[in-house]
């Protein structure tokens, strides 16, 4: 017995906007959570009903974010990776969340291990299978993500204080 | 630890979805599914003398109309296995059936003009239900009769089971069926909704 698609979308809508957010960055996020249910709706009529759908889904946005920051970025340089650096993402103005540009300024391994586990709900041995490495360099890639948005933000709200 | 959590707070808050962004994300995505052909049917919900009705639709036309006491959850689920899973909330392809409803609910509109899907009824079911429009805009007739011109006169009962499972009721008028004593038999819909129907239709 499979739900509706519209249950799916009701219940996943958001998780998967935060996930295309972090990953994609806050421009391309829309494009890349359009693509993702696109992509998912494909696909749902052969989607196994004990699937869980939610990791289903963090798959699929993974691939359509990484897609989307690819071709954004393949003018400047074609690479098998993401684009390090603040290359891809940009900041709209009525968004003035400073942590934007740490983020931008993470490893994508570390990225990606947070945008899955904190707000996708992946278990890392399956963003693991995922990025590829073990599961422990996934933890390993989130903690450390953490620790430097950690650094990033006490410095910037050291900086409120001295300006 | 909670140094940790306050940076977990700062992500959940920059990557907040507010219902607007997720609204505009909606009708994104019906509209591109509905170009891609991914969509199965559409749904939306209307008002109505008699209820709340829930109007669906596929690529070939209207395809239910269920009532309140049908459970509309239990019929989107029937729904997803015959139609198709992929089906959406998507009021804006409904807009021109809810507006000719209204305006039959209103009394200004006596015949409709909808493309109808009839794939979810079949065989002499669906003839009957078919040969409904042909009872005039506020007359009736029994199931006798309507057995009686479909050819069968003696499928009264199965004329009865039909109408009992019209998927288009309103559109194709089985409330203007009733018992050859006058009374009202039955309705998917319970039987005070079918007495407000043919009240309306008396009146206008």
């Amino acid at each position: 017995m499979k739900q509706p698609f519209e249950h799916v979308v009701a219940q996943h809508a958001a998780t998967v906007l935060r996930v295309c957010r972090f990953v994609a960055g806050p421009n391309d996020a829309d494009d890349a959570w359009a693509e993702t249910f696109i992509s998912a709706m494909r696909a749902y009529p052969t989607l196994p009903p004990e699937a869980n759908v939610q990791a289903w889904l963090v798959r699929i946005a993974h691939n359509r974010s990484i897609d989307i920051v690819r071709s954004r970025s393949t003018h400047a340089s074609p690479s098998e990776t993401l684009p390090h650096q603040d290359s891809t993402i940009g900041l709209p103005e009525a968004q003035d969340h400073e942590i934007w540009i740490s983020v931008a300024q993470l490893p994508p391994k570390q990225r990606l291990a947070i945008a899955y586990h904190y707000l996708g709900g992946l278990p890392f041995k399956e963003i693991a299978e995922i990025l590829g490495g073990t599961t422990e360099s996934v933890r390993k890639a989130s903690s450390d993500g953490i620790k430097a948005l950690r650094a990033s933000i006490i410095k910037n709200s050291a900086q409120e204080v001295t300006r | 630890m909670s140094s940790d959590n306050e940076v977990l707070d700062a992500i959940t808050t920059a990557t907040q979805p507010d219902q607007a962004s997720i609204d505009r994300l909606h009708s994104r995505l019906v509209e591109l599914s509905a170009i891609e052909g991914l969509l199965d049917a559409s749904y939306t919900f209307m008002q109505s003398p008699i209820g709340e009705l829930m109007l669906v639709a596929s690529d070939a036309g209207l395809v239910k109309i269920a009532f309140e006491n049908e459970n509309f959850e239990q019929v989107l689920v029937d729904l997803s296995e015959r139609l198709g899973p992929r089906m959406l909330l998507a009021p804006e392809r409904l807009e021109h059936v809810e507006l000719e409803l209204m305006e039959y609910f209103t009394g200004a509109r006596k015949h409709f003009d909808l493309a109808l899907d009839l794939s979810l009824t079949g065989g002499f079911r669906q003839l009957v239900q078919q040969h409904l429009v042909q009872i005039d805009y506020g007359s009736t007739k029994s199931y006798k009769e309507v057995a009686e011109s479909v050819g069968n006169p003696k499928a009264s009962r199965a004329v009865g089971s039909a109408c009992a499972t019209n998927p288009l009721p309103i559109v194709l008028p089985c409330h203007r069926v009733l018992r050859s004593d006058g009374s009202l038999g039955g309705y998917a819909g319970g039987l005070p909704a079918k007495r407000i129907l043919l009240d309306l239709e008396s009146a206008a």
